[in-house]
């Protein structure tokens, strides 16, 4: 049996429509993404703020040598190496304002070197 | 037949202004003779009265608006260890014997300012660690050319020593590498040995966000689980602290360069130098323990000679421990 033409035209258009929400929605959660550079002795940018609840992808890289990138509360404990991009996907769970530290040493300023996470 | 085993030992630390001195004693009575007996036993040698000091974070060539004066205090704590009544058998040095310099040669001459001033000590049997700043450039190179491993065990009157390095890595861990060597030294020593490891970060989470942790100190202080009669000692955090968790009691080092505030103030930040009192906040530690007692222990801020007067030294001089 065949489907009359109009009738094939509407499926088409529900699906089409139905597609066209659906990445919308899926917009709506992708990650923040948030670009941070580490270099001897400072992140940058030295402060973010995160949402409770709300999925966060963190990318890192290094400009000049090996550092870390630790915050036990938010349970990140990564290193970033030169020439890669470390990513980090989190979902912060408690609200708070937190100082994550380069944790690998990096040099004779390496215990100034930290930045402020802020979860609202 | 059972102990209490903090009488195992008196340790207790003396009035030296700078430092910490432990003096570790038998107890006088019949059953802590016993268990002195048994420890000699399980240990190779008996345990006998003796005393050393704990001496943290000099940081030889630090040059900085929280103290000018470079070495003084370094100089300072040499002099009035070494006019104790009684010398110490040991000096253990918790980590940061210098400050850190891009330049390797600038590095290696601090090194070799730090031995000259270490060496004037009466006491020669001067055991370090490494701090981050020591080693945290070049994976500990620099200390080992100067004093040998960075991690290494000894005995000494019946109480077995046992220096760890959390520094040498970059991380502020131990290792896995490590940690199978201080199971293995571990092995040979009943749970009743008297045990004092000594390291340059805090083996517990002290405050992780100014780096005052080990990552894996738990690991370390699992597999000191059991042995009941552990005392860690550690600097790094330029303050006095004291931490007791199940069998193991943890003391900090005051610093002989600044001192940094408390783990709950907001910032870290050093204390600004004083020069009514320039060494403030670079005072000891008083530890004792009695019979079926906890550890007593006294915390003591003293100044130098030089500059406030002969209180501290007169003070240092009258402690009976001593």
């Amino acid at each position: 049996m065949r489907l009359p033409h109009r009738r094939i035209t509407l499926a088409v258009l529900l699906v089409l429509g139905v597609v066209a929400l659906v990445p919308h929605r899926t917009r709506a959660q992708d990650p923040k993404v948030i670009n941070i550079t580490a270099k001897r002795f400072e992140f940058s940018p030295n402060q973010i703020t995160l949402k409770k609840g709300e999925p966060v992808k963190l990318l890192l890289t290094s400009s000049d040598v090996v550092h870390g990138f630790f915050l036990k509360p938010l349970k990140i404990d990564e290193i970033i190496e030169p020439g890669k991009t470390t990513e980090v996907n989190l979902t912060p769970q408690t609200a708070g304002t937190f100082l994550l530290i380069c944790d690998h040493f990096c040099g004779v300023g390496h215990a100034n070197m930290n930045m402020k996470v802020i979860v609202e | 037949m059972t102990f209490d085993r903090r009488s195992f030992l008196k340790i207790s630390g003396a009035a030296l202004g700078i430092g910490v001195l432990y003096q570790v004693a038998p107890l006088a009575s019949a059953e802590a003779s016993e268990t002195f007996r048994l420890l000699g036993r399980h240990s190779g040698e008996a345990v006998t009265p003796f005393s050393f000091i704990q001496l943290s974070d000099a940081h030889v060539g630090f040059s900085g608006p929280p103290d000018p004066l470079g070495t003084k205090a370094f100089e300072r704590a040499v002099e009035m260890v070494n006019a104790l009544p009684h010398q110490p058998d040991l000096v253990l040095f918790t980590g940061d014997l210098t400050h850190d310099s891009e330049d390797k040669d600038v590095h290696a001459k601090r090194m070799q300012n730090f031995r000259e001033i270490a060496g004037r000590l009466k006491t020669k049997k001067l055991m370090c660690v490494p701090g981050e700043h020591d080693a945290g450039l070049d994976g500990g190179a620099l200390f080992r050319e100067n004093f040998g491993p960075t991690n290494y065990s000894f005995d000494h009157r019946g109480v077995h020593f046992i220096a760890l390095d959390n520094v040498s890595r970059a991380k502020p861990e131990v290792g896995a590498e490590q940690l199978a060597w201080l199971k293995k030294d571990l092995a040979r020593f009943s749970k009743s040995a008297p045990i004092v490891v000594f390291t340059h970060r805090p083996l517990f989470d002290l405050k992780p966000e100014w780096e005052w942790f080990t990552i894996d100190g738990d690991d370390v202080m699992n597999a000191l689980t059991g042995y009941e009669n552990v005392t860690v000692l550690y600097g790094h955090i330029h303050r006095d602290d004291e931490h007791h968790e199940g069998h193991a009691h943890h003391y900090a080092a005051r610093s002989l360069i600044f001192a940094f505030p408390e783990p709950t103030a907001p910032v870290k930040k050093p204390y600004p130098f004083d020069k009514d009192q320039p060494f403030k906040r670079l005072g000891i530690r008083v530890l004792s323990a009695a019979p079926k007692q906890p550890l007593a222990v006294q915390d003591v801020e003293l100044t130098l000679r030089e500059y406030s007067g002969l209180n501290g030294i007169q003070q240092i001089l009258k402690t009976p421990t001593l």
